[in-house]
């Protein structure tokens, strides 16, 4: 090509005019402030740095090593003798290829408490019943409360909150054949296990006999979901679980994930759209 | 602005019937007691420390005594008894008692006059100590000085109390008046309380003695420096309502949340359970000098803040009412409410005026506890801070006594260490910018601000007299608060509570009711009348 470096020139001062758009292609983007590809991303956080010439030194080299090229400190301020808090703009060097990105989606979609409420009316035209319970040796009801008190977990508030559902709450040290009777007598839609001690896989000693004691899963069955901060996925095709929820499960999650499943059992997912 | 047109009248109604909905919950509470009641007292008498499985000395000597004979008479007399025929204190006959010993039955020969004289010396010497940590606060308040209000409450939650330690004492340098540390989750359904310094949480720090301590000797630290007192929160609610208040007694806490219904309908704990519980606190509290702080805020977490205000005043008379009946004065009445009205409501903000100037007007004399928005908080940090800031402003115009800092961050993580200081200055600002203000508004009669409060407290009325004709526990059970409906037989705890025997002996409660009496009946319109904060 001849004349290029003209060409470049222009292109350049074009450029800074803002006048034509960045060369990358669609699929590949950069953060956006004011100009396509321009990378601005801005950042807030606290060393715990005296203020002080040191502490803005640092601050910008964390943010260089972070990928972040020519930071501007746009605000430092003391927070005691010790730490600092820093606002910081600059551009990131980094792209996201968007044909590279892979979304792992859950297989429902989270819809929020009144979207929740309106389907299980719709889908049983009554309230969903939900029985609850620590068994075997498993004291501890902190997981179990938290997905099913009104009080919640981290500011999302528990199902006993949704005016779709029936909580019946067993609490701690129940037996898989006491949760099987009151499963029967609450004639309930999905029952809850809560295992919060892992020490010696007491959780697995315990998950197993609550699956032998609701059977093979089944239209029949009501759905077993298993909860606990260190569960893990497998736990459910290794007992015949229809799910397990890990560490940081909000009730809304549960909430969510029980109309989905109910859903499905009446006919498929089609009416379940929803925002992911 | 602070003035607000209030129809007197009906404000005396809703007390009244406030008085005759609370009058049979308040008999039930004073002719029971519970295993919390009786483990406080134990407490309160000098008994530390946990057996195996880390279970407290306290916990199993309830247990025992109950399964061996009965806690009608209280757990005290019984070990008194058992440190009689040991020739050892108190402590020593708890011990003996967790090795398996169990008391004689009473032998009617005299001997249970000489153990209740003891008893009651032993109270004594305990409300000594209280009364001893309550004079240090005053000299402390009055050789420091005390915080202009509104006080500026903040909330540290790291799980970890030498965590907690340095971010509340940031926190206090930075301005906070008043350091709260959040409870791990699940501690109000623990029927103990954990013992020693804890390093590990749920979203908070447990509620220990130990943390107690460790954490009011930093803050006195920093008090000092500060040249202010700096008070110190927990949480006297859940299972072990009455031993955290007997804990924070001890190491001179300052405020107590401390509510007559929150367990029950937020965790699910037994009504019964919850009422007795709370009566036994409270006492306590007030002999200590603490503030307590009720939640209704939380009602509008579950509830509409529109549709469910007057809920929270029909329950802020209700706790005043419980308050007044366990010997609690006005001033430690911190009622609370909160700013929770839907942002996206037109006016939503004049709303939240007229809630405000309601509960000020209303309750001149408490140090009222307004609470910044949680529910629309939606994780964008930067509309949060704008809605704090509206929550300051509301605030500080309604002469609110005690406000919560928001966090923007709220709902997304605990706090971190800049998100209390730009909460900080954030209220600071708009402290310093409003600072007048309130004295150049006038509310215009007849306008949307006292059509509103005249609204809620016409709604107030009406609730109240509902509750007082089908009872409070039946009120609870049909989820007239918050949405939540709780039946009386119903949550948990309800098998510890028992029925006081003839010849129950908690001297604790004697002595502490010795000073209730005369104080609990205020004037039929209120502890506001002639206060001149109220209105015409």
């Amino acid at each position: 090509m001849s004349g290029s470096g003209t060409g470049r020139r222009a292109t350049r001062a074009a450029k800074a005019a803002g006048t034509i758009p960045d060369p990358l292609p669609a699929q590949i983007v950069r953060p956006y402030g004011d100009r396509t590809g321009d990378g601005m991303v801005q950042m807030s956080f606290t060393l715990p740095v005296a203020s002080g010439p040191l502490a803005e030194a640092a601050a910008l080299r964390l943010a260089e090593a972070m990928g972040v090229r020519a930071t501007s400190v746009a605000h430092q301020k003391a927070i005691g003798p010790s730490f600092t808090f820093f606002v910081i703009y600059g551009r990131s060097r980094h792209t996201v290829d968007l044909r590279k990105v892979h979304v792992a989606e859950r297989e429902f979609p989270l819809l929020d408490p009144e979207d929740i409420n309106r389907r299980v009316r719709s889908l049983l035209r009554r309230r969903l019943t939900i029985v609850g319970a620590c068994t075997g040796s498993d004291a501890h009801t902190v997981g179990i409360d938290a997905i099913l008190n009104v009080k919640g977990f981290a500011g999302n508030k528990g199902l006993e909150y949704y005016r779709g559902m029936r909580v019946v709450n067993l609490g701690a040290q129940v037996t898989p054949d006491a949760l099987c009777r009151a499963a029967i007598r609450e004639r309930a839609d999905a029952v809850l296990v809560s295992q919060v001690v892992t020490q010696g896989d007491a959780h697995v000693e315990n998950l197993s006999a609550v699956a032998r004691a609701f059977g093979p899963p089944g239209p029949q069955r009501p759905l077993l979901i298993a909860g606990g901060p260190r569960l893990t996925a497998d736990l459910a095709s290794r007992f015949g679980i229809d799910r397990v929820f890990g560490r940081g499960t909000t009730p809304q999650e549960v909430a969510s994930y029980l109309v989905w499943a109910i859903a499905q059992r009446h006919g498929g997912p089609r009416k379940l759209e929803g925002r992911k | 602005m602070k003035k607000l047109s209030l129809d007197r009248g009906l404000a005396r109604e809703a007390r009244r019937l406030a008085s005759a909905a609370a009058a049979p919950v308040q008999r039930f509470t004073e002719a029971h007691t519970t295993v919390s009641v009786e483990r406080a007292v134990l407490r309160l008498l000098g008994v530390q420390g946990a057996g195996r499985r880390g279970i407290p000395i306290v916990n199993q000597v309830v247990d025992r005594l109950r399964a061996g004979v009965g806690l009608e008479r209280g757990a005290l007399l019984p070990v008194l008894r058992m440190a009689r025929a040991l020739n050892t204190d108190v402590d020593g006959a708890c011990r003996a008692i967790c090795r398996g010993r169990m008391p004689a039955e009473p032998d009617h020969s005299g001997t249970d006059a000489i153990l209740r004289a003891q008893g009651i010396d032993a109270a004594r010497t305990a409300l000594a100590i209280i009364d001893a940590r309550r004079a240090e606060r005053d000299s402390m308040i009055g050789e420091l000085g005390e915080p202009t209000r509104p006080w500026i409450y903040l909330i540290v939650a790291t799980g970890n109390i030498y965590e907690d330690i340095p971010q509340a004492q940031a926190a206090a340098r930075a301005g906070a008046d008043v350091v709260a540390v959040i409870r791990s989750t699940g501690q109000s359904l623990m029927d103990y309380v954990p013992e020693g310094p804890t390093t590990e949480g749920f979203a908070g720090t447990y509620a220990t003695q130990a943390n107690f301590r460790l954490m009011r000797r930093a803050l006195d630290e920093t008090a000092r420096e500060v040249g202010r007192y700096i008070r110190l929160t927990n949480y006297a609610s859940g299972l072990c309502m009455p031993e955290i208040a007997a804990l924070a007694s001890f190491e001179r806490l300052d405020m107590m949340l401390n509510d007559c219904m929150y367990g029950i309908i937020f965790r699910d704990i037994n009504p019964y359970r919850t009422f007795v519980d709370q009566r036994f606190s409270r006492m306590l509290h007030a002999r200590a000098g603490i503030i307590i702080n009720t939640g209704e805020d939380n009602y509008l977490t579950t509830a509409d803040a529109m549709g469910a205000a007057h809920t929270v005043v029909a329950s802020q008379l209700l706790n005043e009412r419980f308050g007044l009946e366990a010997g609690l004065a006005p001033w430690q009445l911190g009622l609370g409410h909160a700013f929770e009205i839907n942002p996206q409501t037109p006016n939503q903000f004049v709303f939240e005026l007229a809630h405000a100037m309601l509960v000020r007007a209303l309750f001149p004399d408490a140090p009222l506890k307004y609470m910044p928005p949680t529910k629309h908080m939606s994780g964008d940090i930067f509309a949060g801070f704008l809605h704090n800031g509206m929550f300051n402003l509301a605030g500080i115009l309604t002469g609110q006594d005690i406000l919560l800092l928001g966090m923007m961050t709220e709902g997304i993580h605990t706090p971190f260490l800049h998100d209390r200081d730009l909460a900080l200055e954030n209220v600071r600002y708009v402290r310093t910018v409003a600072q007048d203000l309130s004295s150049q508004l006038r509310v215009v009669p007849g306008g949307l601000i006292e059509k509103r409060a005249a609204e809620v407290l016409s709604a107030t009325v009406a609730m109240l007299r509902q509750v007082g004709e089908i009872g409070l526990f039946e009120a609870i059970a049909r989820g007239m608060f918050a949405d939540t409906p709780r039946p009386p037989n119903g949550g948990k705890g309800l098998d510890g509570v028992v029925e006081k025997g003839p010849g129950y002996f908690n001297p604790i409660e004697e002595l502490l009711l010795e000073g209730v009496g005369r104080r609990r009946k205020p004037r039929p319109d209120g502890p506001a009348a002639g206060n001149g904060g109220g209105e015409r």
